[in-house]
């Protein structure tokens, strides 16, 4: 077997984890953002590799888990009684909304597909005229670029039987609200990589001045994310704060400015509701109202649902870094990956999946 | 989902004013990858592709080692294996 790969060679690994070593004297809590992060480390056990003076708390960065139960709602809403395509990303199709979800709704004849981007549901859309298609558009700003690519590409194209039901997040809004909490444990960020590929480092600078924590661009393979905690640590072992890059062979300080005008003549920032965490101002984007006529709930009238979560889901929390999954209750009991509770057990970078999977916790 | 897979782009088409789409290559598998964001990529660049659409262009000696990781992916890895 050859492991040409050196991001995941396991000499260049202990190396890493052997400097984080030296480097560590103090207790340090960490938290990486990414929800493909997190994947990393339960699947190569990268916690256990780390000096037992850091803890590493999982953060909020799965776009598929934040989705409020609302918009799952209104997708399933869309698609049963609007008679749309109601296109989306695999992992939205499991997530549990109020009552049941949107595979449920195909199994009872609403048309559902799985898409692997939003420019096929485009192409759906210019392949169906006589019919209205919804692209379900959840995601972080690394998505941003690809849903307003769909909008711009519906709009040349005048395809007003294209809309988006837009769910979209953004990391320093969520990171803010962690960190100006009084009792926040999180001393040190690790920031989503392919987020800042996008966006680039610079919007981060006043988070780690305002709140004195380093925050380091880091990336998903094994060496990139000890690589990740061995500088946040330096950091916080000579009381420094900074924003630093450790994936710079992909993330430039600007991100990229093509994508990044797309975004904005696309979109505008607006308040969003986060599943658990509750309503943040300013951390989501809303499609600008140039191409309202894009945006699928000022296209569909869509009557007001009272939503509910399984009141049994800790996710609010473990979305948080306040808990883990091995502290809920129903995690492996009534809660699997066949039977999902919520969305953190159904998501490839949802941490109840990745704790289930790596076969986590005793229960 | 902020899933993002490196591939070398083997040609490159206008699609509409400013927009690009090109045929990519993830280790054998082609794919149409829209080119839109990264307008200065050429055939035999490497681009970083997630759902879809290009996000960068890579250096190329990057590019290659995650690929190998690709070709590999069907093979678990022990990583305890080689630190004991
Ligand atoms: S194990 Fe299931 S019910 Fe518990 S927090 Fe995770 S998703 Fe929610």
């Amino acid at each position: 077997m050859k492991y040409k790969d050196i991001y995941q060679k396991p000499e260049l690994v202990k190396a890493v984890a052997e400097a984080l070593h030296r480097t560590t004297t103090k207790n340090w809590t960490l938290m990486e953002v990414c929800g493909g992060q997190t994947h990393s480390i339960v699947k190569y056990g990268l916690d256990a590799l780390l000096p037992p003076q850091i803890t590493l708390l999982h953060g909020p960065g799965c776009p598929v888990c934040v989705t409020p139960v609302e918009k799952i709602d209104r997708a399933i809403a869309l698609a049963k009684d609007h008679n749309v395509i109601l296109c989306s990303f695999g992992d939205m199709l499991r997530v549990p909304g109020t009552k049941g979800d949107l595979l449920a709704a195909r199994s009872e004849g609403a048309d559902v597909r799985v898409v692997y981007s939003p420019l096929d549901a485009v192409k759906i859309a210019e392949n169906n005229l006589q019919r209205e298609v919804v692209f379900f558009a959840v995601g972080f700003e690394t998505t941003a670029p690809a849903n307003a690519l769909a909008i711009l590409q519906a709009y040349r194209r005048e395809l007003l039987n294209f809309s988006l039901l837009v769910s979209h997040v953004m990391v320093p809004p969520v990171l803010q609200a962690l960190l100006k909490e009084p009792d926040c444990k999180v001393q040190g960020i690790l920031a989503a990589g392919h987020v800042c590929t996008v966006m680039g480092t610079r919007m981060y600078e006043p988070l780690a001045e305002r709140y004195q924590v380093p925050i380091v661009v880091t990336g998903f393979e094994p060496v990139d994310i000890l690589y990740g905690v061995q500088m946040c640590v330096r950091q916080l072992e000579e009381g420094r704060h900074e924003v630093e890059n450790a994936y710079p062979r992909v993330v430039k300080e600007d991100g990229n400015l093509h994508a990044r005008y797309m975004v904005q003549q696309v979109f505008e920032t607006e308040q969003r509701v986060w599943r658990g965490i509750g309503a943040l101002p300013g951390s989501g984007l809303g499609i600008r109202k140039e191409y309202a006529a894009f945006d699928a709930e000022k296209r569909f009238c869509l009557q007001e649902i009272h939503s509910e979560e399984c009141p049994d889901c800790i996710s609010g929390l473990i979305l948080q870094g306040r808990a883990s999954p091995v502290d809920c209750p129903v995690y492996k009991i009534q809660c699997t990956p066949d039977h999902p509770l919520g969305a953190p057990m159904v998501s490839s970078e949802g941490v109840c999946a990745a704790y289930y999977q790596y076969g986590r916790g005793a229960k | 989902m902020c899933l993002a897979v490196p591939g070398r782009i083997r040609d490159v088409k206008p699609v509409q004013e400013w927009m690009y789409s090109g045929t990519v290559d993830f280790g054998g598998v082609l794919r149409e990858v829209n080119l839109s964001c990264v307008p200065e990529a050429v055939p035999g660049d490497y681009v970083l592709v997630h759902v879809g659409v290009a996000i960068s262009i890579l250096p190329e000696e990057e590019a290659i080692q995650c690929l190998a990781e690709l070709e590999h992916a069907g093979v678990e890895f022990e990583y305890e294996e080689g630190l004991e």
